[in-house]
């Protein structure tokens, strides 16, 4: 541990910052710096939360009657078929990977860029390709397949712009592809003298895994759709029954990507709560290298799991029981993984900031979606709960309630390094607060209403449902509050927030040992790193006390230079 | 169904009653985790926020890998005695009973329509017998659907040019719903019914006060003669094709060694892919019906197959 002093060098403003190293728009739109490159995706996945969440906005509003008139039968169809669409591909997928990973995994690793940092450019080019091709399907009309594009309904079925859609997804899925590559690269070939693999920070394995993911996963998305394509548009008879197709081909494929897809979804998430409560309990990870086997572990096992979502559309018994057999035993290395965050709290010195807030949110979120993952792993019960709300309960607290809850934590978190301003933390602390309790209000009676046989993608729904629909339109009111305060009080922080140290939080991670916001070679000199990762206290020995202001800067990871 | 409890839905089927055992013995547990969960965040917060007095000495040896065995030990245990559970309740309920009444299921964007054993037929309307299994012989003639009806706690999806089966015994007399659960386009929500479970004696009434219908097996056999299988299939025929009377339930040799159990699921095939599987004995000369036959038709056709396995009517 080195003493406050050595931070104050990192403290002085300084001019070559990587946000005024050139500032026209041209400066922006043709940079490889991976930390501008962030800010870009930043701008994308903003856009698109707030389209999707439109939706949504819409979708809630129109539930409120059980034979809502708002919009026609088709009309609604396309409203949660583009909000599925959109908040998936969107934004759920990029969503930490291209904004904090793409910022984080350079600076955390010790290193000047990404491997590949004009393809890390060309990704988001990419991804601005499929967002408006994504858009021009909104405008000229939308799509009605469900996001899950089930065959032979898109395939022949349809008479929306799903090829304009499906080829919105298949581009933006190449963009994905092509910031795995460049994670991957990047971990392997880019890491600091003396980061070692297990002295990584959870977060880069996070990001790791999930590149792994992406790269296995992606491309069969691209096929699957690609064949939906072919089948449309040439009457290839690939999933079409009647010329001995098979449409239950395309599930197969689909949720072959689409599992994995959460895994890809969530896994960034644990990274991100790893780093916060490790250092808002000023605490080692409990248990780090069980962390990193369990990252692999669903890794792996998340690919051999697809088939859950297909128990009620005529599957062998056997082949049904080994998916759940499989999907349990998913279910193991996330429990651990909720224990060991829980377990990091023990004898540490706690403090509650918004990010900490967002972070614990996020665990008991999770541990709701998570647990009721069993009930869907269970074949009686998921044969009565699949295609109902209960599913939809189910993966908005994993997706919504863990990985949203997640990227605000992590917004917070980094915010000061990134923009140099420190966020209010009494307004953060409150909008952290209305997201959960706005989150529970709104998808828990979700739940039961799924159990009680209310159906999923229902435009119209029997009138002793409204109850629980009127409910749950309700909490989301609360919940766009929460996800619109922090548009306002971050701009307002950018401003006039007070100004950011190198180190607000007294966080061990390399990111912290460079200036905020960081230079454009965001290191003056290359790091060597001497340490595990969040060696806040002394091994055996707990966290001592610290002023809130002074936390130690704890510089563990390695001396600067 | 207008009067339908808002809090519960109270189980009406056999199979829904194992269903909900399971599920409040999960909610139970999953109570349980949260709970510890909750208890144990709550408790480390407020003794180990910043400053606060409890002692924090040093880290307990045990403090380890032996925590970490424990817990991953006793949830993999704990899940696994679930999936016990659950796939037991799930083989269970697997296999229809024998004595199973047949019902036809044919789904099309964005109805059911429905037909009993004799041949009587509805729309988005099912009516059966209380106290004794159904079994569903479902079709899609367009895109997939899905036939669930939640006080059974049943489902299961509809497949065009895939037969599909379920079954459940109803142990409540009443007037359930009947939802598609698959998206299946324009009127998904639309698509519903309800069915209606009667005591067994007020569905005999009921079965016999419906118009005849053309029964399912008698049509199936003018099928037969019209589509041309009698020229090879009856019985004195020059050509060398097998007699189909009963040959419905008996287990078969095939021309690869190989032997088949003739059901639904064979017939079909027999009709629509006669290549696939050939019986032993025979040239396989027969032309394929893809195409030619309807799925009615094929509904048909197996009716009156099966009619031939007893002699007795197609209604089993
Ligand atoms: C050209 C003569 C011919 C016609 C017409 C024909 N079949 Fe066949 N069928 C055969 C022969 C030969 C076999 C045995 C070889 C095989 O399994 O393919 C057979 C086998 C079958 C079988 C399997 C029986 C077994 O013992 O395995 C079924 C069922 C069947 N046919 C039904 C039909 C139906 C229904 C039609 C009318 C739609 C029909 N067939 C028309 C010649 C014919
Ligand atoms: C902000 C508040 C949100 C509300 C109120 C909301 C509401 C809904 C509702 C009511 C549905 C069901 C539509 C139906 O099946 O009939 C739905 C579906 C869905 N939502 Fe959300 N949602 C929200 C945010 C999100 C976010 C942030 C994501 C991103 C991960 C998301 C992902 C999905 C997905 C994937 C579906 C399934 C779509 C489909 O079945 O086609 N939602 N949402
Ligand atoms: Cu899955
Ligand atoms: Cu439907």
């Amino acid at each position: 541990m080195t003493d406050m002093t050595a931070e104050s060098g990192l403290t002085a403003p300084r001019s070559d910052t990587y946000l005024n190293h050139g500032s026209t728009l041209w400066s922006w739109l043709t940079t490889t710096d991976h930390k501008r490159i962030a800010l870009l995706y930043f701008g994308s996945i903003t856009l698109f939360f707030f389209i999707g969440g439109a939706a949504a906005t819409m979708i809630r509003l129109e539930l409120i009657s059980p034979n809502g008139a708002l919009f026609t039968n088709d009309g609604y169809n396309r409203l949660f078929t583009l909000h599925g669409v959109i908040m998936v591909w969107f934004f759920l997928v990029p969503s930490i990977p291209t904004t904090f990973g793409n910022f984080l995994l350079p600076l955390m690793i010790g290193a000047s860029d990404v491997a590949f940092p004009r393809l890390n450019l060309f990704s988001w080019y990419l991804n601005t390709v499929g967002g408006l091709l994504v858009v021009a399907c909104l405008v000229l009309g939308g799509v009605d397949t469900g996001w899950t594009f089930y065959t032979p309904f898109s395939s022949m079925f349809s008479n929306s712009y799903v090829f304009l859609a499906v080829a919105a997804v298949f581009v933006v899925g190449f963009s994905t592809i092509a910031t795995g590559v460049n994670f991957i690269v990047t971990v392997h070939a880019l890491r600091a003298p003396g980061m070692t693999w297990f002295r990584l920070p959870l977060f880069v394995w996070t990001q790791y895994a999930t590149a792994i993911v992406i790269i296995l996963a992606t491309p069969v998305l691209a096929i699957s759709l690609a064949l939906i394509a072919a089948e449309r548009l040439f009457g290839l008879p690939i999933f079409d029954p009647q010329h001995g197709g098979d449409p239950v081909l395309f599930q197969h494929l689909f949720w072959f990507y689409s599992h994995p897809a959460v895994y890809i979804m969530i896994l960034p998430a644990f990274g991100v709560v790893s780093e916060l409560i490790a250092c808002f309990s000023r605490r080692q990870v409990f248990g780090y290298t069980a962390m990193v086997w369990a990252i692999l572990g669903i890794s792996v096992i998340g690919f051999f799991v697809w088939g859950h979502h297909m128990f009620v559309a005529g599957m062998s018994p056997f082949a049904a029981l080994v998916f759940s057999f499989l999907s349990f035993i998913v279910a193991v290395p996330s429990a651990i993984k909720v224990f060991n965050w829980t377990f990091t709290l023990y004898r540490g010195q706690i403090y509650f900031e918004a990010p900490m807030l967002y972070a614990l949110g996020f665990i008991g979120l999770f541990t709701i979606g998570g647990l009721t993952g069993l009930f869907t792993a269970s074949l009686p019960i998921d044969v009565h709960v699949t295609d109902s709300y209960f599913v939809v309960a189910h993966f908005h607290y994993v997706m919504v309630g863990g990985s949203v809850s997640a990227f605000f934590g992590a917004l917070h978190f980094w915010w000061p390094k990134i923009s140099g301003r420190m966020a209010p933390d009494g307004w953060a602390r409150f909008a952290a607060i209305l997201m959960f309790f706005g989150f529970n209000f709104t998808f828990f009676p979700q739940f039961v209403m799924g159990y009680l046989g209310m159906n999923r993608r229902y435009h119209h729904y029997a009138p002793e449902f409204q109850i629980y629909h009127v409910a749950s339109s309700m909490g989301a009111v609360i919940l766009a509050a929460a996800y619109l305060l922090p548009m306002g009080y971050l701009t307002w922080s950018l401003f006039r927030g007070q100004k950011a140290r190198a180190n607000p939080w007294g966080a061990t991670g390399l990111e912290w040992q460079t200036s905020s916001p960081p230079p454009k070679h965001n290191f003056d000199q290359r790091p060597v790193v001497t340490e595990r990762a969040y060696v806040y206290h002394p091994d055996q020995e707990s966290p001592r006390h610290e002023e809130p202001n002074a936390r130690e800067p704890h510089n563990p990871q390695g001396q600067r230079g | 169904m207008s009067g339908s409890p808002i809090f519960w839905l109270p189980a009406a089927s056999t199979e829904g009653a194992r269903t909900d055992h399971l599920f409040f013995l999960l909610c139970g547990i999953s109570t349980l985790i949260v709970l510890l969960v909750l208890t144990l965040i709550v408790t480390f917060a407020i003794r180990y926020r910043h400053g606060s007095a409890a002692p924090r000495g040093r880290l307990p040896e045990f403090f380890r890998s032996e925590f970490e065995i424990g817990w991953t030990a006793a949830t993999a245990f704990l899940f696994l005695f679930i999936f016990w559970w659950a796939s037991a309740a799930q083989l269970a309920g697997y296999a229809p009973p024998p004595d199973a009444i047949e019902m036809h299921v044919t789904a099309k964007q964005w109805m059911f329509k429905t037909q009993q054993p004799n041949g009587a037929r509805e729309i988005n309307q099912l009516h059966m017998p209380v106290d004794t299994p159904v079994r569903l012989v479902m079709t899609s003639q367009d895109v997939i659907h899905s036939f669930w009806v939640p006080a059974f706690r049943f489902k299961r999806d509809i497949l065009p040019g895939r037969v599909t089966q379920g079954w459940f015994q109803a142990t409540r007399t009443g007037t359930f719903h009947l939802f598609c659960a698959e998206y299946c386009g324009t009127d998904h929500s639309e698509m519903g019914g309800e069915v209606i479970v009667m005591p067994k004696a007020d569905y005999a009434a009921w079965t016999a006060a419906q118009p005849e219908g053309d029964d399912l097996g008698k049509a199936g056999g003018k099928l037969f003669v019209k589509m041309g299988c009698a020229g090879c299939h009856a019985g004195s025929n020059a050509v060398h094709a097998p007699n189909l009377a009963g040959l419905w339930g008996r287990t078969i040799p095939l021309a690869d060694g190989s032997s088949v159990e003739v059901d639904e699921r064979y017939v079909r095939d027999s009709i629509l892919q006669p290549r696939r599987e050939i019986a032993a004995g025979y040239e396989p000369i027969m032309p394929s019906f893809q195409g030619v036959a309807s799925e009615a038709d094929l509904t048909r056709l197996v009716a009156y197959i099966r009619s031939l396995a007893t002699g007795e009517d197609a209604g089993q």
